[in-house]
């Protein structure tokens, strides 16, 4: 794996088994400083495992990792010095004001004199929450908890910054909030790792890995992921018996691929000289079917056709593999 | 170790629990109210026994011997059946717990220096308080001989025949000692057992639950800064639950402590500093307040109640327990407290015992150090 200076976080097959049940499988990844990184996949896909060996709170199977250069086996003790780690669960102490809770993680960051009352403010000012140091966490809404959990996580000036599904069950509005707060660390040089299974969220990364099933299925920026439709096209089509035209449609050759998208289907065609070519044939076949009235437009593919696409693949590539062994 | 990381440990524990009515009502509230319960409830001492005499005497041997019964308080005179009657019956419907029979010529007997055979009918359906009352009839009874022999200068023979009475043959009469004396340390050692125990266990279980250990985890706090740092206000909680336990034991037992508060302070911070690591310790085993609930309490209280020597004698346990019990601390506690509260000993008089605690605490914390340490927990 090539080593440079400005690699935040390096995974070199990473292996993380859990008895018979593989959490991470053979993970390769790197994430260079300063880099929003969003890691996406649906739950059970290896994400939050993944963070966590990171931080050290899980010991790899096998594999090897590092952060900051640090190696994640034996220096786990300097790591921790040197990131934050923030989870859904914004992981405060609720019987705590908002002011003991940043006193506490300020004092287990071990920050003192001056440095520790500027962090403090810092922290309140950064949270959005003025005036509200002395009512008690519990009483907080999600979203407050959420910009305190984040402010705890990073009182410490932390490097590198793992974000574990920051943003679940809390308002778009705080959503929004919070994404301008990760923006700004990222402009202040801190290297920030985020799981996610919003998309939408994905987007907002500067690359993005895709998760599933304990494998990384594929790294980049967003419209380095779109690429891999170079040379295709995708076509959202409706009819009213879209399941019975997924099956008929995989049937042909020149059909690449065929997914369910809520009520209606993408399909995947080559996409020739002739654009027009593959939404004629789509049409007259579901003709042919009665399957109408039908229509097929072509759309940019999104995010989420990257990722199915991708998932498609593997479980193809997977099966192969499972019928040689 | 860093003492302004562990101070924030113990200060955010500090807080936790000045802001949770329920776990400092059960760390300072319960102990008292634990001893209040016991401490009457558990008295072995038995007074004012109803006791039915059959006279079939009636002479002034027998008068005296009933009414040195009665003088005693430890029996009340509740019927004098006629000779005839069907005994059995007023101990089956409970008119009396007791019946002594005086047979005929018992004054005769005892004149002529032949020995008298009382009969004592005993409900032995409780077998402790039977076994109670038997001591006490025995005590009588001798010290019924003893005035005759100074009396008379004579041979005398007051002999009691018991009635087939199923109890226990242990004697926990000793008409020296009131009973909730000899109870309040093995209590002090089960209460703080109890509550140091769950407090430690549940306070990072709970975290666990919550995620904040986690949380905590990746901080650089060292295992030994959350340890201490957790224990510490435990400890002080504690100490102040032992303190109020022993006012009450003063106000409402009148059990003063004999010897050197500091020697009592010394034992009792060994001892709460073993049950905190033993918290600790659950604490890394169970991931659950529930499980940890019930693994404290089950772990720590019944070893500590029926291990301890707090209520039944070690001596008489068959050999499996009584070797389980080396392992119990408050079996060691129990012996200190007593002499230091009780006797007025000091702690140089128990090397053996303090050693025990000491190594309990230091196996215990080495392990629950061990366990914490660990990278996943």
């Amino acid at each position: 794996m090539a080593s440079s200076s400005t690699q935040a976080i390096a995974a070199d097959r990473l292996v993380k088994r859990f008895g018979a049940f593989i959490a991470v499988d053979d993970v390769t990844l790197e994430v260079r400083e300063g880099e929003v990184f969003g890691l996406l996949g649906s739950n059970g896909a290896g994400k939050s495992t993944l963070i966590r060996m990171f931080c050290g709170l899980l010991t790899p199977t096998s594999g090897k990792g590092s952060v900051l250069g640090l190696d994640i086996g034996r220096q786990s003790e300097a790591i921790r010095r040197r990131i934050g780690y923030m989870t859904q669960r914004f992981s405060l102490y609720d019987e705590l004001t908002v002011e003991q809770n940043l006193e506490f993680f300020a004092g287990v960051y071990g920050l003192k004199g001056r440095e520790r009352s500027e962090r403090l403010q810092w922290a309140i000012r950064m949270a959005g929450l003025e005036g509200k140091e002395r009512l008690i966490t519990r009483s907080l809404p999600g979203g407050w908890k959420q910009r305190l959990a984040l402010a705890c996580a990073v009182l410490h000036r932390p490097q590198v910054v793992f974000l574990d599904e920051p943003t679940g069950g809390v308002d778009p509005i705080s959503r929004r909030r919070f994404w301008t707060r990760i923006d700004e660390m990222s402009g202040e040089g801190v290297t920030l790792i985020v799981t996610t299974h919003y998309l939408d969220e994905a987007e907002r990364c500067d690359r993005i890995a895709l998760m599933h099933q304990g494998r990384l299925l594929g790294v980049g920026s967003v419209p380095e992921m779109k690429a891999v439709f170079a040379g295709r096209a995708i076509l959202e089509v409706t009819c009213p018996r879209f399941l019975e035209a997924q099956d008929r449609l995989e049937k042909e050759s020149w059909v690449l691929e065929a997914s369910v998208f809520g009520d209606r289907l993408h399909v995947v065609v080559a996409n020739g000289s002739d654009t027009e070519e593959g939404r004629r044939r789509v049409l007259d076949l579901l003709e042919r079917e009665g399957n109408t009235p039908a229509t097929a437009e072509r759309i940019v593919p999104s995010l989420e056709d990257v990722f199915i696409h991708s998932i498609e693949q593997d479980d193809l590539e997977h099966a192969a593999e499972g019928h040689r062994s | 170790m860093s003492l302004r990381k562990l101070w924030s440990v113990a200060w955010k524990e500090l807080i936790q629990s000045a802001r949770d009515p329920l776990s400092l009502g059960m760390l300072l509230g319960v102990p008292c109210m634990m001893l209040l319960l016991y401490g009457y409830a558990l008295s072995f001492d038995v007074r004012h026994i109803r006791l039915a005499v059959q006279d079939n005497d009636k002479s002034a041997a027998s008068r005296d011997l009933i009414a040195s019964f009665v003088n005693s308080t430890y029996f009340d005179l509740v019927a004098t059946p006629p000779p005839g009657t069907d005994l059995e019956k007023l101990t089956a419907r409970r008119v009396a717990k007791a019946v002594l029979v005086i047979p005929e010529r018992t004054s005769e007997d005892l004149a002529a220096g032949r020995p008298a055979r009382l009969q004592l009918l005993l409900d032995g359906a409780d077998a402790n308080t039977a076994s109670t009352v038997l001591g006490y009839a025995n005590a009588l009874v001798a010290a019924a001989n003893v005035s005759r022999l100074a009396g008379s200068g004579g041979p005398a023979g007051g002999k009691l025949t018991l009635a087939p009475i199923v109890y226990e043959p242990r004697v926990w009469y000793n008409p020296e000692l009131d009973s909730t004396h000899f109870l309040i340390p093995g209590l002090i050692g089960f209460i703080l057992m109890l509550t140091a125990v769950l407090s430690t266990a549940l306070s990072v279980v709970r975290e666990k639950e919550r995620g904040t250990m986690e949380q905590i985890r990746v901080t650089s706090l060292k295992p030994g800064e959350l340890i201490v740092g957790k224990t510490l206000p435990y400890l002080g909680i504690s100490l102040a639950a032992t303190g109020l336990i022993l006012v009450a034991a003063r106000s409402l037992f009148g059990v003063a402590v004999a010897g050197s508060y500091l020697h009592l302070f010394a034992a009792t911070l060994i001892y709460l500093i073993g049950a905190l690591g033993f918290g600790l310790l659950i604490s890394s085993l169970v991931d659950t307040q529930a499980m940890a609930f019930q693994l404290g309490a089950l772990s720590s209280m019944l070893p500590a109640i029926f291990l301890s020597g707090f209520i039944f004698p070690l001596r008489s346990m068959p050999w499996p327990l009584r070797w389980i019990s080396y392992g119990v601390p408050a079996r060691y506690f129990n012996v200190v407290l007593r002499g230091v509260i009780l006797k007025g000993a000091g702690l140089e008089s128990y090397p053996q015992d303090m050693g025990f605690l000491v190594l309990y605490a230091v196996v215990v914390l080495t392990l629950a150090y061990a366990r914490l340490s660990r990278r996943e927990v």
